[in-house]
């Protein structure tokens, strides 16, 4: 655990008791699911105090997702950018993938708690459907994704996954067929099933309690690198960078830095093909707050308050929100958030690749690429930690389409 | 007394089941929708809930999905509505009209701005799907300043002390959500329902509208045993798009007549318009 910060905390305890960060957050949904919202909060919060569920939660992390991950110095590129030192989280080692699996093992515990044996998920790129398809089996459990069909036909290798783990995925063929859309209908099939079904939101974002659950379950990221960075660097990081599209990556490395003043925190989101162009993710940088999905958040949006559709090279990013807890960060000023256009992000995934022998996602490609743009202004001895939040083999026929492939 | 009230008081006088049908504005045309709501008001319909499309529909089925985003193609947005509302209401002075939409386009336009567009255009009360007690203060406040009802669900899964807490907000009529699930699911248990309209009458006063998954004059019939009010939208919207977009307004008008004369029967009361009470 972390050790208590010697200047009282900027940020207070957040979220509020009616789940609130600030003017952000709530419970913006429909009266058939309060219930079951309400019934879901008081169990997380027992759930979260009990030292039995905490113990296996952590058994799980262990012996099922690998952890912890480690902290890797990336030397050979920090030299080549001549500045600051770079360290990666390298969430990207975990079973499956990505950090998707931290957050999906503490809902289905959660779940099984509450007696719910049928567990439904929204997925984009298809990262959380294979990371909540993998603990639906893990646990005996009945899983039904939720995929947009242009989304389906951009994935095919993860909706195969999610097969083979014995999930069924949905074809969603409503709005603009991608990640928004099969959230829409992912919440329409848990008020009509609501007694039965445990929705395993995947991000940072939706009504109350999920912000603040997930962003629990993804809290173990930042903990595990306050004690890794001074055992590894001698101390704990400048500036955190991660990636943001619902913001869960981000959250998790992010909250146990919050009290400590002196360590920044950089949000980067998908600038897509340029700001300037309108095609783009970036809900914090380019947007403004709405409410969408049970929470009142940044949301990119027309005049009229019509959700637009996004851009971005990374599906995982292309989301037209943003957890709730990250607009707070942004208004409150102890995170900035920035964002890296399709191209950055890919000049990134290839140097990551040829320098340090890793291939990361496209989504983590993002914060490296924010990584690369500052380290050389920085002095040799200031310390980035960047979350590398996961492996890029699903990205492989994005990033061939894209690129010249270099040899 | 506002029009809601006065609405539901004649037709209680009258042993008349309230008549409360939905549709979507701007589907398949603003101009469209004018024609449909007239032809509604001819076919008996006593309260008019007016769809606002908004891009994210979590709430709704299949089917009103589809009118939204015909209505969206359209360009149709809150300002629209809001105009169409001034309109019908220039025609029809006494017919009460809610609007039914969700809350982003409300704070896009800003919620001051809209309680007082809405009350200059002729609105009477407002749905927002996604804004419950827990978050509906301010607005709920800012309506009732304008004189315009706040209208909130109750659903199958809503506790006691919920009801409560619901009747200290809702004007109007409360909207009892008939079933889990999304607008026009199937599936309607009527004797369930009727053991929940016994618990919500023990908990709130005002008028209570049954809807989700009525679609016929026997499930209409069955529903107006217990509500004060049966509300319609998904098959009337079936019926609008089911055809020729020209004659929408008369396909859905003869379609809501059929419901008319359904409930008035089942009253014992003469088929008639909602004009002129007869017992």
């Amino acid at each position: 655990m972390a050790e208590a910060p010697s200047i009282p905390p900027l940020i207070p305890d957040l979220p509020d008791a009616s789940g609130h960060f600030g003017p952000y957050g709530g419970v913006y949904v429909a009266e058939t699911l309060i219930a079951a919202l309400d019934e879901l909060k008081a169990r997380y919060e027992r759930c979260r105090d009990d030292p039995a569920f905490v113990a296996e939660f952590e058994h799980e992390l262990a012996h099922y997702v690998g952890r912890p991950s480690p902290v890797y110095h990336a030397e050979r590129w920090s030299r080549e950018l001549g500045g600051a030192q770079i360290y990666l989280k390298r969430e990207d080692l975990n079973h499956t993938g990505a950090h998707k699996i931290n957050n999906c093992i503490g809902q289905a515990l959660v779940a099984r708690s509450m007696g719910k044996h049928r567990v439904i998920a929204e997925t984009g790129a298809g990262q959380h459907g294979v990371a909540t398809a993998t603990v639906a089996a893990r646990f005996g459990m009945e899983c039904v994704v939720y995929m947009g069909s242009e989304d389906i036909r951009r994935q095919a290798q993860n909706v195969y996954r999610m097969g083979l783990l014995g999930a069924t995925v949905v074809p969603v063929e409503s709005g603009s067929k991608t990640l928004k859309d099969a959230l829409n209908e992912a919440m329409r099939d848990w008020v009509t099933n609501v007694d039965t079904t445990f929705y395993i939101i995947g991000t940072v974002a939706g009504p109350h309690p999920y912000p603040m659950m997930v962003r629990d379950f993804q809290s173990v990221i930042g903990r595990e690198c306050l004690t890794q960075m001074p055992e590894l660097a001698g101390r704990q990081p400048d500036v955190v960078i991660a990636c943001v599209g619902g913001g869960s990556n981000a959250m998790g490395i992010f909250h146990s830095y919050l009290g400590q003043h002196d360590v920044e925190l950089v949000g980067v989101e998908a600038a897509g093909a340029g700001l300037a162009t309108g095609h783009h993710a970036a809900s914090l940088c380019a947007g403004r707050p709405g409410i969408l999905h049970g929470n009142r958040t940044y949301l990119l949006q027309d005049a009229n308050g019509q959700i637009i559709e996004t851009h971005s090279i990374s599906a995982g990013l292309d989301y037209p929100g943003v957890g709730p807890e990250h607009a707070w960060l942004k208004d409150s000023g102890r995170a900035h958030y920035v964002a890296v256009t399709d191209d950055e992000a890919l000049a990134a995934f290839h140097a990551c690749c040829r320098i340090e022998g890793i291939i990361p996602a496209l989504e983590s490609a993002h914060a490296l690429a924010y990584a690369t743009r500052i380290a050389p202004t920085l002095a040799r001895d200031r310390i980035l930690l960047v979350n590398l939040s996961g492996r890029g083999d699903k990205d492989m026929a994005t990033v061939a389409e894209r690129s010249a492939v270099r040899h | 007394m506002n029009r809601i009230d006065a609405a539901f008081a004649r037709q209680r006088a009258a042993g008349r089941t309230v008549l409360v049908p939905y549709v979507t504005a701007g589907d398949p045309s603003i101009a469209a929708t004018s024609d449909i709501i007239d032809s509604m008001v001819r076919a008996g319909a006593d309260v008019i809930e007016l769809g606002v499309p908004f891009s994210d529909p979590m709430a709704d089925g299949p089917v009103i999905q589809r009118a939204a985003e015909r209505a969206l193609a359209n360009g149709v947005n809150l300002r629209d509505v809001l105009a169409l509302v001034a309109d019908v209401r220039r025609r029809h002075p006494s017919m009460p009209l809610v609007l039914m939409g969700y809350a982003n386009p409300i704070e896009a336009m800003g919620e001051a701005e809209f309680a007082e567009a809405a009350e200059r255009a002729g609105v009477d009360g407002v749905i927002v799907v996604d804004d419950p007690p827990e978050e509906a203060g301010d607005l709920t406040a800012l309506l009732q300043r304008h004189g315009i009802a706040t209208i909130f669900l109750v659903a199958p899964t809503t506790p006691p002390e919920r009801m409560q807490r619901i009747a200290k907000l809702a004007a109007g009529y409360v909207y009892y959500v008939s079933l889990k699930g999304v607008t026009g699911a199937g599936h309607l248990d009527t004797a369930d329902v009727a053991t929940h309209l016994a618990e919500i009458r023990r908990h709130i006063a005002l008028p209570v509208g049954v809807g989700f998954g009525i679609r016929d004059a026997a499930s209409a019939q069955a529903i107006a045993r217990h509500a004060d009010a049966v509300v319609i939208g998904s098959r009337i919207i079936a019926e609008i798009e089911g055809g020729d977009a020209r004659d929408a307004a008369v396909r859905a008008g003869a379609w809501l007549s059929s419901i008319r004369r359904a409930l008035d029967t089942m009253a014992g009361v003469e088929p008639t318009c909602a004009t002129t009470p007869v017992h």
